[in-house]
């Protein structure tokens, strides 16, 4: 296959596209799709967060030990299968058996690892499962890789071919039936048939604003224009989300026939993908995608022979998570400063270029050429009554299995946490979990058995968001989480509306007035309890008035914990406690006086001379100066130091 | 396509397309706005503009929003009165508490919404953001503690000047209004003309305020004081005094100015027939010898920063005309000097502009000699009422009184000077005298006259077609200065003024006037030269005797000594 | 191999406003930061005013006016890593090179850099160093990875 010339190869994997038999490809496809292999391949999870976990030098570990044993085998990198907290992920397949899934793989231990996977002898603590290829023999006492508890509840759509395949491959995509959807659209279907499959489908915008996708797709279908504009907004900047960056990295031909079949559908020629320049693996991945593409006729003028045109181009953000918001967007690809506009007009009639434009998520696109090959009945089948398909969640905090995960609309919040990621790790008690960044709520013990759905969420307080889901357990404080929010968001607000610019600024003064070194006595607790009084005030106007969702759903955080976690937030301001010790100036410590030598070591390095006392003798830590930094208890080498 | 909507209650007719706003304005039904300006595509950034919809889940800004069938608005519910005071307190809660110390006390937009909303009390408290003042420009200060960044003088310095030197900057609470590289604005494209100060709500811009020292001047005893006053001033005061908008009170105005201490009182619109001799001259000598046409006016010193900061290839295009204050001042410390036997250095000249570049033209090298400048200081309208109060002077008490002389006898065509397309009337009836020996039939020449941003018309002397255009807005200047660029060559003169409307609208007039106001100072200029008898600058009888006595003629080689100037290519971060 | 700023904008002599972020960020790939020149040639280039330019590479993270350091660290404050304690890692490597967020050491080996969230939540707390990532960190291991690239330097 290997040695076929460039045109060659296009016409076998076009012909395989159009469903034409071809008997070359006939015989190569198992081999293309590893389902029968001649030497053996090593897979190493390679995306981003494989990367951070030390994939880099496993690879540099796995060729030396290759080339030591002298052992003839692939080794290649793909995209991140979505068990994080285990990575780096290493999966050797030997010919005729099945492919072994090893966790932890580091440059130190994968020599042993190889051993295991070339003797089959197998060490219980490193195989993560095995995964069924073909009809091969299963090994003994392996787990099934997608039956393990953090997979088998998950159904995979958009995360279907990411860990498995080559992202660098467009002939493997292909193989495994990619750009079939983008075929039978131009072939079978008019623009409005497409609308109309995608609109009973169910499928709802999964960048967090959960609208239909079909409608937005109508109307800008529309519009009478020569000219309409596709946007894939891959901009992704809720801290604690990455999912588009993992479906890129892993899949980014996905994203690419999505966005010809959406082009197609709402009649637009030009496609741009905005994506933050912090991906950089994602962009490297989507250009090398997008050539490819280009080369097979799938991208570029009249795709497929059809006389349909389109063509997409890369525009990388700079640093702005108000980018995210699409008027905010589209004027940062126009060059201006990406501030929002005023809507009405939407975007699907007036947007890029005041031309009509379709903005969607990635993880939206993504669906599309799934729902096209299947059905709307195939995708409507998946979820609830009114939020239909699959979400895409990225777990982190407190949880023992961090990492991606895809699961079926109406799966309930503790089936997620508690089943497919492990429960709280360390033994703790779980407390919340923050569902939809900084837009978004959290939802406590008795509310995990909420089904996940667009409405419910909103329903408690929190929203779908993009699908960043952070864990807390009892040793996180809920006001600083919902400090951290709020300061995230006047951060990154764009200043353009009054309510959010100065609105979150006082906002986030009233926590830190909660938070920080007490100013003591009665009347000071009463300012403070008025500040939280008019936090919820404030919060009111700034999420009727704010010009765009970024500073609509600015307040959700607090109002959240507030709701859940009033106590914490009393504790705070009248008792100046911070049970967790998080909030870092409300801590206090004390010096035993029977372990102290009176060495001055703490004296010396405390920031704010805030401990009193002679050579020899016991000191003695001032209150009212002491801000709680711990530095005393950090230097003592006498452990008279604690903290109550 | 017409269309019914219910506002509080009250059924109203509005047309599908219109924003809210626009329907609430035309019924006179008040709606606070801050970013908003007319005629400018709405931002929707202060939000004070909410409305509630019925049935609608937040609230829309009014400016933006479209008007449909049916819909049923709420202007001042108590959702509505909350959320704007609550808008304004967040301004106040981030703004300086001196409004007593600040020279837009009384005359601020946001102290009348915190009045019009009820703010008694200081509900909301914080850190207010520190900046410094920028006051290294020679006409504006920029105070950016007191900006609640409206967007309005970016906007018109970008979309009516097409200049852009201030820029939002930064982002979220940090964003301030700044110049490039945040340096002062003296290195910046700022061409001074002040219109931003105009829009500004607050006292975030004002001019560089230099009332103090035409007070102190006033007190120097052993100096001359003298002082000039353009051609706007006199119709552009009345209604700070009580009187109808419009009003020409120039007598009043004389009156005044002695009572404050000016020994000598001249008229600039004296300097601006002076204007029209020398440049009508230079016209006729550029058409006639075939030199670098089209010629363009040079009396607006924004205009001519501009065209020295982006349009260097013009610079031989620009009359080398100086402009009426500094022909004035030159007359001033030289003819007039002469005649009193006084020294130059003696004399303090004062001159009074509806205008802010002026402190900026007053400084240039060429305005002054010997270690002398023309004009010493430069004030704006503004100033003048600041010096009127401060000295106690009753405008409605006092008698009116003539100009001095040989300063002080004008003409009608210097007069409308301060409306657009006046610079280009004078100098037309004074060239037809000069190429065809007889005065114009009709001197109004309407094509000129009106706000628009741009009027253009061909005017037939002898068989001489001049190509004529009159531009106001420096945006407009820019795009007939392209088609120049690109090739057109039927033009011969323009008339540019920084100001849209002229120096009548200028960046040192009263601020917070109505457009109806501006109209009526408009009118009254073409009122007096309806009305009065010398329409023409070269009847001028001072102006025969300055030539008789001093200059000769006009060009002669004086005359280019004192008044005329030269320009620089300016090297500024455009 | 470094190109100059005019190399650079030769390539966009047809170019419109829309290529302004592309072209900045190009500059910046190449000379490390945006300083006034690089801005008044960009604005003689696409015919847009500086104070546009200037107010658009302020508004975004990315653009810096002053040079980063030889090993620029890149600490992410997402919500993941924060829970699981950025804070005091940001802290700790603060009082380790003397700086804040924002600026360079005075040797010019070190800048620190703020960014909103990496992407890699599964592996918190995450710094990045001119390309590398660095999961897990720890205020023990910041002082660790801190010493490692300044014994590269000897």
């Amino acid at each position: 296959m290997d040695t076929l010339n460039a045109d060659k190869r296009k016409k076998i994997f076009v012909d395989l596209i159009k469903g034409n038999k071809n008997v070359e490809i006939e015989n190569q496809l198992e081999y293309i799709k590893r389902e029968k292999i001649n030497k053996p391949i090593i897979y190493v999870g390679a995306g981003t967060c494989g990367l951070g976990a030390g994939a880099a030098e496993t690879i540099i570990a796995i060729k030396d030990y290759l080339k030591n044993k002298k052992i003839d085998a692939d080794v290649m990198e793909v995209g991140c299968i979505g068990l994080c907290a285990v990575e780096p992920i290493v999966d050797v397949q030997l010919p005729g058996k099945n492919r072994i899934s090893f966790q932890k793989v580091s440059c130190k231990n994968v020599n042993n690892i190889l051993d295991q996977a070339f003797s089959s002898k197998f060490s219980k603590e490193d195989v993560l499962g095995q995964i069924q290829i073909g009809k091969a023999d299963k090994y003994a006492a392996i787990p099934d890789f997608f039956k393990l508890p953090f997979f088998e509840k998950q159904k995979r759509i958009v995360l279907k071919n990411c860990g498995l395949i080559n992202p660098e491959s467009i002939d493997e995509y292909i193989a495994f039936g990619g750009y079939v959807g983008l075929y039978n659209t131009l072939t079978k279907h008019s623009s409005a048939d497409i609308c109309d499959i995608i609109e009973k489908s169910g499928l709802r915008g999964r960048g967090g604003g959960g609208f239909p996708t079909g409608k937005k797709w109508k109307i800008a279908l529309q519009q009478q224009n020569n000219q309409k504009y596709l946007i894939c907004n891959a901009d992704e900047g809720d801290p604690g989300a990455f999912m588009d960056r993992a479906a890129i990295e892993g899949d980014p031909h996905r994203l690419i026939e999505g966005m010809a079949i959406a082009a197609y559908a709402i009649g637009a020629s030009v496609g741009y993908i905005y994506i933050r320049a912090e991906y950089p693996l994602a962009i490297a991945r989507l250009k090398v995608a997008m050539e490819q593409a280009r080369k097979y006729g799938l991208l570029g003028k009249n795709i497929l022979d059809s006389k349909f045109s389109f063509e997409l181009k890369i525009k990388m953000g700079a640093g702005a998570f108000v980018c995210g918001e699409e008027t905010a967007l589209i004027n940062s690809i126009e060059g201006y400063r990406g501030m929002p506009r005023p809507r009405p007009p939407f975007p699907a009639v007036s947007g890029l270029f005041e031309k009509p434009t379709v903005i969607n998520n990635v993880e939206t696109f993504a669906n599309v050429a799934e729902i096209i090959c299947n059905g709307a009945d195939w995708f409507s089948s998946v979820g609830t009554a009114t939020s239909k398909g699959t979400k895409v969640f990225a777990l982190s905090g407190k949880i023992k299995l961090t990492g991606l995960i895809e699961i079926p609309m109406g799966t309930t919040i503790r089936s997620i946490i508690f089943d497919i990621a492990g429960g709280i790790k360390n033994n703790k008690k779980f407390k919340a979990v923050q569902i939809g960044g900084p837009s978004g709520g959290c939802i406590t013990e008795q509310n995990l058995d909420i089904p996940i759905e667009y409405e419910s969420l909103i329903k408690v307080g929190a929203m779908m968001g993009s699908g960043g889901l952070v864990v807390m357990d009892e040793d996180n404080c809920m006001v600083d989480v919902a400090k951290f929010f709020m300061d995230f968001i006047q951060r990154e607000s764009c200043g353009k509306c009054i309510p959010c610019r100065e609105g979150t600024r006082r906002m986030l003064e009233i926590l830190e007035s909660i938070t920080s070194k007490p100013i003591g006595g009665e009347k000071a607790a009463l300012e403070r309890m008025k500040g939280i009084m008019q936090l919820e005030k404030l919060a009111t106007v700034i999420k009727d008035t704010s010009l765009c969702a970024l500073g609509q759903s600015a307040p959700n955080p607090i109002l959240s914990t507030l709701k859940w976690f009033r106590e914490e937030y009393e504790e705070h301001i009248f008792e100046r406690k911070c049970a967790t010790h998080t909030c870092t100036e409300l801590r206090k410590f004390r010096i035993l006086t029977d372990a102290c030598t009176g060495c001055t070591l703490c004296s010396k390095k405390c920031p704010t001379n805030a401990i009193i006392g002679t050579k020899k003798s016991p000191h003695f830590i001032i209150d009212e100066k002491c801000i709680g930094c711990g530095t005393c208890k950090e230097t003592c080498n006498f452990s008279a130091i604690e903290m109550i | 396509m017409s269309i019914q909507i219910e506002v509080n209650g009250k059924k109203i007719e509005a047309f599908e397309g219109e924003t809210i706003l626009t329907v609430l304005k035309r019924n006179a039904i008040r709606v606070p706005t801050l970013c908003h300006m007319n005629d400018f595509i709405p931002s929707g950034a202060c939000r004070l503009c909410v409305v509630e919809i019925v049935g609608s889940p937040k609230l829309v800004s009014s400016c933006s929003y479209p008007v449909a069938d049916g819909m049923k608005i709420l202007t001042n519910s108590p959702r509505v009165i909350e959320s704007r005071k609550t808008i304004i307190e967040l301004l106040l809660s981030n703004h300086p508490d001196d409004c007593l110390y600040c020279i837009r006390n009384n005359n601020c937009e946001l102290q009348s919404l915190a009045k019009e909303y009820h703010v008694i009390e200081r509900r909301i408290n914080g850190k207010k953001n520190s900046f410094k003042l920028d006051h290294a420009g020679t006409s504006i200060v920029r105070d950016p503690e007191k900006c609640i960044l409206c967007g309005r003088c970016v906007r018109i310095c970008e979309e009516t000047m097409g200049v852009s030197a201030i820029e939002y900057v930064n982002r979220g609470s940090k964003t301030v209004i700044g110049t490039t590289m945040q340096k002062g604005l003296n290195t910046s494209s700022c061409v001074n003309c002040g219109q931003c100060i105009m829009v500004c709500p607050t006292g975030a811009l004002t001019e560089k305020n230099q009332t103090h020292l035409v007070q102190d001047a006033l007190q120097q005893k052993n100096k001359t004081l003298v002082v000039q006053y353009a051609p706007s001033i006199s119709v552009s005061l009345a209604e700070e005094f009580g009187m109808p908008p419009g009003t020409d009170i120039n007598g009043l105005l004389n009156a005044a100015l002695r009572k404050m201490g000016f020994k000598y009182v001249f008229d600039t619109t004296f300097g601006a027939d002076l204007t029209i001799m020398e440049e009508a001259a230079e016209l006729i000598d550029r058409i006639t010898k075939g030199k670098i046409l089209p010629m363009f006016t040079s009396c607006c010193p924004a205009w001519v920063k501009y065209a020295e900061e982006f349009a260097p290839d013009f610079l031989d295009n620009l009359s080398t005309c100086k402009s009426p204050q500094q022909m004035t001042g030159a007359v001033i410390k030289s003819y007039f000097a002469e005649i009193s036997n006084l020294k130059p250095e003696e004399i303090i000249s004062v001159s009074i502009m509806p205008c802010t570049a002026k402190k900026f033209e007053m400084q240039r090298d060429t305005m002054g000699r010997n270690g002398y400048k023309d004009v010493d200081i430069a004030i704006t309208t503004r100033e003048l009422i600041e010096l009127i109060r401060l000295n106690g002077i009753d405008m409605k008490s006092i008698i009116p009184e003539i100009t001095d002389s040989p300063m002080g006898v004008r003409s009608s065509a210097g007069k409308i000077f301060g409306a657009t397309g006046g610079v280009m009337e004078a100098a037309l009836r004074t060239a037809y005298k000069s190429l065809t020996g007889d005065e114009l039939t009709n001197f109004k020449i309407n094509a000129v006259r009106g706000f628009q941003g741009r009027k253009e018309t061909k005017i037939k002397i002898n068989n001489l077609e001049i190509g004529i255009a009159v531009v106001s807005g420096l945006a407009n200047a820019a795009l007939l200065i392209d088609e120049i660029r690109n090739g057109r060559k039927d033009i011969h003169f323009i008339e540019v003024m920084t100001c849209p409307g002229g120096c009548i609208a200028g960046g040192g007039q009263r601020i917070g006037v109505d457009r109806s106001v501006i109209e009526a100072r408009m009118k009254s200029l073409y009122d007096i030269d309806d009305r009065e008898t010398i329409k023409v600058s070269h009847k001028n009888p001072e102006i025969i005797e300055l030539y008789d006595n001093y200059f000769e003629h006009p060009l002669s080689h004086k005359s280019h000594e004192l008044l005329h100037t030269c320009y620089i290519k300016r090297d500024v971060l455009l | 191999m470094r190109k100059s700023i005019e190399n650079i904008l030769e390539k966009y002599d047809n170019s419109k406003r829309d290529a302004l972020i592309s072209l900045l960020q190009e500059i910046q790939e190449n000379e490390g930061f945006l300083s006034e020149e690089a801005i008044v040639k960009t604005g003689k280039k696409l015919k847009i005013p500086t104070s546009k330019i200037y107010g658009v590479a302020t508004f975004y993270n990315q653009f810096r006016f002053e040079p980063t350091g030889k090993y620029h660290i890149m600490i992410c404050r997402g919500t993941a890593c924060h829970v699981l304690g950025s804070l005091t890692v940001l802290q700790e490597l603060e009082k380790t090179l003397k700086i804040k967020a924002g600026q360079t050491t005075r040797d010019g080996l070190f800048s620190i850099e703020i960014v909103a969230c990496i992407g890699a939540c599964g592996l918190a707390p995450v710094i990045n160093v001119n390309g590398t990532f660095h999961a897990k960190v720890t205020v023990e291991s910041i002082k660790e990875i801190i010493e490692s690239y300044r014994n590269k330097e000897e």
